[in-house]
């Protein structure tokens, strides 16, 4: 029996198989890898009805051309991009029916930098450390073949039923927030209370090299009150580093798991996400909010998207 | 007890040894610091608190890193609550000892010099030794594995002699290569995969320290010690190509309890 999927086209290398990341191996330097926007991620699968964590293509800022080589399959795709299949403009956040022969074009983000595609049943791939994340630094996760033009992306059901598709309308989608929420510390005695009234009073504009490991800003220098070095500490996705420069990085899913540089505060678990559809030249301020509320927002969160099939548009 | 402010929930005297502070990191981390110093007493602390953490298998805790002289422990706050996790935390601390049962210590080859050990002639120079000096000092010294991080299998240790101490490069390179034996300011690296470093490069070891395509992909452990030993380009081969078929190349030599 020949394999079916994705017949790739093409494809740059911002384009990886992402899920929600790789636990367990952090205490043996390893990254936690994952979806940039985990939000849109579990969009992407709750639109077919897939399990939470199945991998999805992940791209970002650009996007790709597939060829289908299977009889049928289903997909979805979740966050703003322009989507084709055949030359003829389709929706996302909304599943579709395509068939051997179809191709489908991943255009340019709309809105945001980040875009989910899944396949019905999930892609074949086998995990690496207990995950299928791709992590191109420490040769972890992927397809085994790697991901070119010419290469096959197998995926599980070669055949997907001629269902009803769903469609996650406009008012349920996450709105876009340029005010990150930020649980101060856990060094937050090593700065000036000058440097911590601007960290929450002024704006920061993302810079260019930012990317899957740190969100780079620049602002208003973030004063320090020691000299802007900790002993290596451990480090987590949201965590806000102040080098001695006083510009702060927002570590992301890719980031180191060890840092040596003072922690301003920790970035609200619901707003990861909102991070990883940020683009160079825009524009956020933080917002300080308790461990409580985020707490809060987390489960409001987790209780949204585990209810949210029932509330999808059926057509 | 003693509550400092929101954030720093407790503060322990756990023991002779040091002071634990917990405190909220984020909504779904806990992070127990215990003093400010990197000290081998201190950081079997720390490890001795993973393992009771990971053995009392808490309901919701999905990561236990540790670090010099802190363990963050990354919950869903979807399942666990904090006040519960800290409690528990709490307690395990006033159960720990100050003993470590055992260490294991590794001894590694090192082809120093060449390509891959390109500083080893500054860093000579900059102490006013012999290369010859500088792999001695760094041969004779037993360091301790006081965390992985930064990439997968990176080894930070501590014991670097002080007549070898020296600072970091002032610009990182973009790349060093695989397997490289590091110092920088008072520590020494073992490195893994290539990746960006500032690090003063001594030499190249043949072992891999993580390997994701081996079982185990890792060896070395944060609580083991570890010993260089040099060897020739020769022997390097020889044990490189034993390394890519999936040989450890080391073993451990176990060491009674610790003081």
């Amino acid at each position: 029996m020949s394999i079916a999927g994705l017949r790739v086209l093409q494809i740059t290398p911002l384009c990886q198989l992402q899920d929600l990341g790789r636990l367990g191996y952090q205490s043996h330097g390893v990254t936690r890898s994952g979806a940039a926007d985990p939000y849109n991620f579990k969009v992407a699968n709750i639109l077919l009805g897939n399990p939470i964590n199945t991998p999805c293509l992940e791209f970002a800022l650009t996007g790709g051309e597939f060829e289908i080589v299977a009889d049928s399959i289903k997909i979805a795709f979740s966050g703003n991009f322009e989507l084709f299949v055949n030359n003829r403009a389709i929706d996302s956040y909304c599943t579709h029916s395509l068939h051997r022969g179809d191709l489908l074009r991943v255009g340019t983000p709309t809105l945001g930098v980040r875009g989910y595609l899944s396949v019905l049943g999930g892609f074949d791939c086998e995990p690496e450390l207990n995950s299928c994340a791709t992590h191109v630094r420490s040769g972890l996760g992927g397809f085994a073949g790697g991901m070119t033009a010419g290469s096959l992306l197998p995926v599980r059901h070669t055949w997907a039923p001629h269902t009803r598709d769903y469609a996650l309308r406009k008012s349920l989608q996450r709105p876009q927030r340029s005010s990150i929420r930020v649980i101060a510390g856990p060094q937050q005695a090593h700065f000036t209370q000058r440097g911590l009234d601007d960290f929450y009073s002024t704006s920061f504009s993302v810079q260019a090299d930012s990317d899957r490991m740190g969100i780079r800003l620049q602002g208003k220098s973030i004063e320090h009150a020691g000299d802007g070095n900790i002993i290596s500490d451990p480090v987590l996705p949201g965590s806000v580093q102040v080098p001695a420069s006083g510009d702060p990085i927002i570590l992301m899913v890719d980031g180191p798991t060890t840092g040596g540089y003072p922690k301003i505060g920790t970035v609200a678990t619901v707003d990861i996400g909102v991070l990883g559809q940020l683009g160079t030249g825009e524009t956020i301020s933080f917002e300080e909010i308790s461990v409580a509320d985020a707490q809060h927002l987390a489960r409001e969160e987790h209780q949204f998207l585990a209810t949210l099939s029932h509330r999808l548009d059926c057509f | 007890m003693v509550i400092r402010c929101k954030l720093r929930i407790k503060i322990l005297q756990i023991n002779l040894v040091s002071t634990a502070t917990l405190t909220a990191v984020g909504d779904s981390a806990l992070l127990v610091e215990f003093d400010n110093r990197i000290d081998p007493a201190i950081n079997t602390q720390v490890l001795m608190l993973k393992q009771h953490v990971e053995a009392a298998q808490l309901p919701g805790v999905i990561e236990v890193v540790p670090s010099y002289r802190s363990l963050l422990i990354q919950y869903s706050c979807i399942i666990a609550s904090t006040e519960q996790l800290t409690a528990t935390v709490a307690s395990l601390l006033e159960e720990l000892g100050d003993r470590q049962s055992k260490t294991r210590c590794w001894r590694v080859p090192v082809l120093y010099g060449g390509e891959a050990g390109c500083d080893l002639d500054d860093v000579a120079r900059l102490h006013d030794m012999s290369t010859e000096e500088v792999i001695n000092l760094h041969c004779e010294a037993v360091f301790r594995v006081y965390m992985l991080g930064f990439a997968p299998g990176w080894c930070y240790l501590g014991g670097l002699p002080e007549p070898l101490h020296t600072p970091r490069l002032s610009s990182p390179r973009l790349q060093v290569p695989k397997g490289c034996i590091s110092i920088g300011g008072q520590q020494g690296m073992i490195g893994a995969l290539a990746m960006p470093s500032g690090w003063r490069l001594l030499g190249q070891t043949p072992v891999r320290s993580y390997d994701p395509g081996r079982e185990p992909p890792f060896i070395i452990e944060a609580g083991d010690e570890v010993q260089f030993f040099a060897v020739d380009t020769a022997e390097y081969q020889r044990l490189e190509k034993a390394a890519e078929k999936g040989d450890l190349l080391i073993e451990a030599v176990g060491r009674g309890p610790e003081q």
